[in-house]
């Protein structure tokens, strides 16, 4: 790989899968818990809960990635605490890349997980409870199993939405090569510069492969997964 | 063992106001679709928190809305066998009835090897749910009820969903667990004839309520129930015993009011059986009839009369300490004067077995 890249080209595609591997773990537990608390909670709040999640689908990328400039950059509230208590800095850090891609790909990981969850016969979770499993263990021993296509596929369009994020990224965290310039950004950046078409190209060609590979690897173990809990 | 229900629960326009005492063996809670048995099941089993109500089994509170205590349905050790099996699709056949093992470990209960035999279940542990028969999944649900090492057997319709050869399947394997097990069960039913067979106790249900619980030969017997428990399937319930083995194949048994012959009845001199007579098979004559075909009459005495509101009555009859009931027309009933008190024979026109080796169930 090295030979058919340039060191440039090779940082920002390891770069990108870096960030959208952190992006889509770090947020996975999270997101079968909202998509749970949405699907089978009746809470105050609910439906602000869930336009909330879904906001970074509607809004414009620019604005998500301004408001997490105002929170998370070194004079917003939560990013001051998170400087002076915890020593952790997220603005215009591959950090806070994988934190923009996260928050971007959140309602898709979200809405996979609940449709999911929404699939499974709270009959069987019924039927689980008078067996003596408390409600944590329904959960572990039936609910997530049953939902496990259903959060392979969510984390994997969830992980290929990170791949490609752009506008929230170079607004939050700008486009600083070999730190926080992802593939999408050095695409964007070469063809800025005269000549660069050739080497922006080449980076075209690996967001395809790659983007290819994650949806045949989703289908793949979903069909695996499926056919496993299917009960046949 | 005993469970004490007593319930009150409002769902829209339905009043649930349930209340009965379930002693040990198999209590069905009888009546239509709709008379609330199933949320009965459902409240004992703490899937169901009603508005007010105490659930109690023998020293254990369940469920005391007055007192704030609502044991969660994992603590309460039911074992449930749903109307629609509900294994988990996700596991295997051995999986699914070890599931609740899992919960309760270090606990003895019964022996996985033994239940598999008694449920016929060898063939299935390694297949999952999705490849298996209607009859076949009720049968791993009840094995997996019965795993988890209950306290109680809930069982909702187990077999509603099944076609009459499904049902003849099973019913002999919950006879067996019944007599085996001697755990006590609560079995929800609108079919007379299933709790004929399996029922030591009955508790008749209508809109909600309780209409009369007792032992399942009185309440079965019961005149004025008879409607509630359907016209046509009323009937009694009557214990018997097999005496003797006869050369020409009739099996001769031993009643309060005389011999009756049922054709080879295979079981052993000196077992108890118990019969259901549905009404409408009994014919009574105020003198014993002569030059007839019917073998059985036995004598008994009128004890109680129910005009029904058609044209047909209701007689209850005391045959030693058990009853019968015959259904006649009231111009009958006026033309031999039958009046309570006044002793007739009873010629019964179809005798059917209800339960065979009625005597092991009454094993503590």
């Amino acid at each position: 790989m090295t030979e058919l890249l340039s060191p440039e080209e090779w940082n920002a595609v390891a770069l990108s899968l870096r960030v959208s591997f952190w992006a889509t773990l770090l947020s996975l537990p999270l997101g079968v818990l909202v998509a749970y608390a949405l699907a089978r909670w009746d809470f105050w709040g609910r439906q602000i809960l869930n336009g909330l999640v879904h906001l970074p689908l509607i809004l414009p990328p620019v604005v998500t990635g301004y408001l997490l400039l105002l929170t998370f950059g070194r004079r917003g509230a939560v990013g001051q605490f998170l400087d002076q208590w915890f020593g952790i800095v997220l603005a215009f850090r591959w950090t806070g890349a994988a934190l923009a891609a996260a928050v971007m790909a959140f309602p898709l990981m979200v809405r996979a997980i609940r449709l999911a969850i929404e699939a499974v016969d709270p009959k069987l979770e019924e039927a689980a409870s008078t067996l003596g499993a408390s409600r944590v263990w329904v959960f572990v021993t039936v609910t997530l199993p049953l939902i496990l296509p259903g959060i392979v596929a969510g984390a994997i369009l969830a992980f290929a939405k990170a791949m490609g994020e752009f506008g929230a990224t170079i607004t939050f965290v700008s486009n600083i090569p070999g730190q926080t310039q992802t593939l999408p950004s050095a695409i964007y950046s070469f063809l800025q510069v005269p000549g660069g078409d050739a080497q922006a190209f080449r980076l075209v060609l690996i967001a395809i492969v790659i983007a290819m590979a994650a949806l045949l690897l989703s289908e793949w173990i979903s069909r695996v997964v499926a056919g496993r809990i299917s009960g046949r | 063992m005993t469970l004490t229900v007593d319930l009150h629960h409002r769902f829209g326009d339905f009043t649930l106001d349930a209340e009965f005492e379930a002693p040990a063996g198999v209590t069905a809670l009888f009546g239509r679709s709709g008379s609330g048995k199933s949320s009965v099941v459902n409240a004992v089993a703490g899937l169901l928190r009603p508005d007010r109500g105490r659930i109690t089994l023998e020293d254990r509170v369940l469920l005391d809305t007055a007192l704030g205590v609502m044991q969660p349905p994992h603590r309460r050790r039911m074992g449930y066998v749903f109307q629609d099996a509900r294994l988990f699709p996700h596991l295997t056949v051995r999986q699914n009835l070890l599931y609740g093992r899992w919960f309760a470990p270090g606990r003895q209960g019964a022996d996985p090897a033994r239940i598999v035999a008694l449920l016929g279940l060898d063939a299935l542990l390694d297949r999952r749910p999705g490849t298996l028969s209607g009859g076949e999944r009720q049968r791993v649900a009840i094995g997996r009820a019965i795993l988890s090492n209950p306290r109680l057997l809930l069982m909702d319709e187990p077999l509603a969903a099944l076609d009459e050869a499904r049902k003849a399947e099973i019913l002999p394997y919950l006879e067996r667990l019944r007599d085996a097990l001697g755990l006590p069960i609560l079995y929800v039913s609108h079919s007379v004839a299933e709790v004929a067979r399996l029922a030591t106790t009955v508790v008749l249900m209508e809109a909600g309520r309780v209409l009369a619980a007792g032992p399942a030969d009185a309440v079965m017997a019961d005149a004025r129930l008879a409607p509630a428990l359907g016209l046509r399937e009323a009937g009694a319930l009557l214990s018997v015993r097999l005496v003797a083995q006869e050369a020409d194949g009739l099996s001769r048994m031993e009643t309060a009011g005389g011999p009756l012959w049922l054709p080879g009845v295979a079981a052993g001199p000196g077992s108890r059986l118990r019969l259901r007579i549905l009404a409408q098979d009994v014919i009574l004559a105020t003198e014993r009839p002569r030059g007839l075909s019917a073998l059985n009459i036995l004598s008994a005495t009128v004890e109680q009369i129910h005009p029904g509101e058609g044209p047909g009555a209701l007689v209850r009859l005391r045959v030693g300490d058990e009853v019968l009931l015959s259904r006649i027309t009231k111009r009958s009933l006026l033309a031999l004067d039958l009046q309570p008190g006044r002793p007739v024979f009873a010629i019964l026109k179809t005798v059917a077995i209800a339960q065979e080796n009625v005597g092991n169930r009454l094993l503590p």
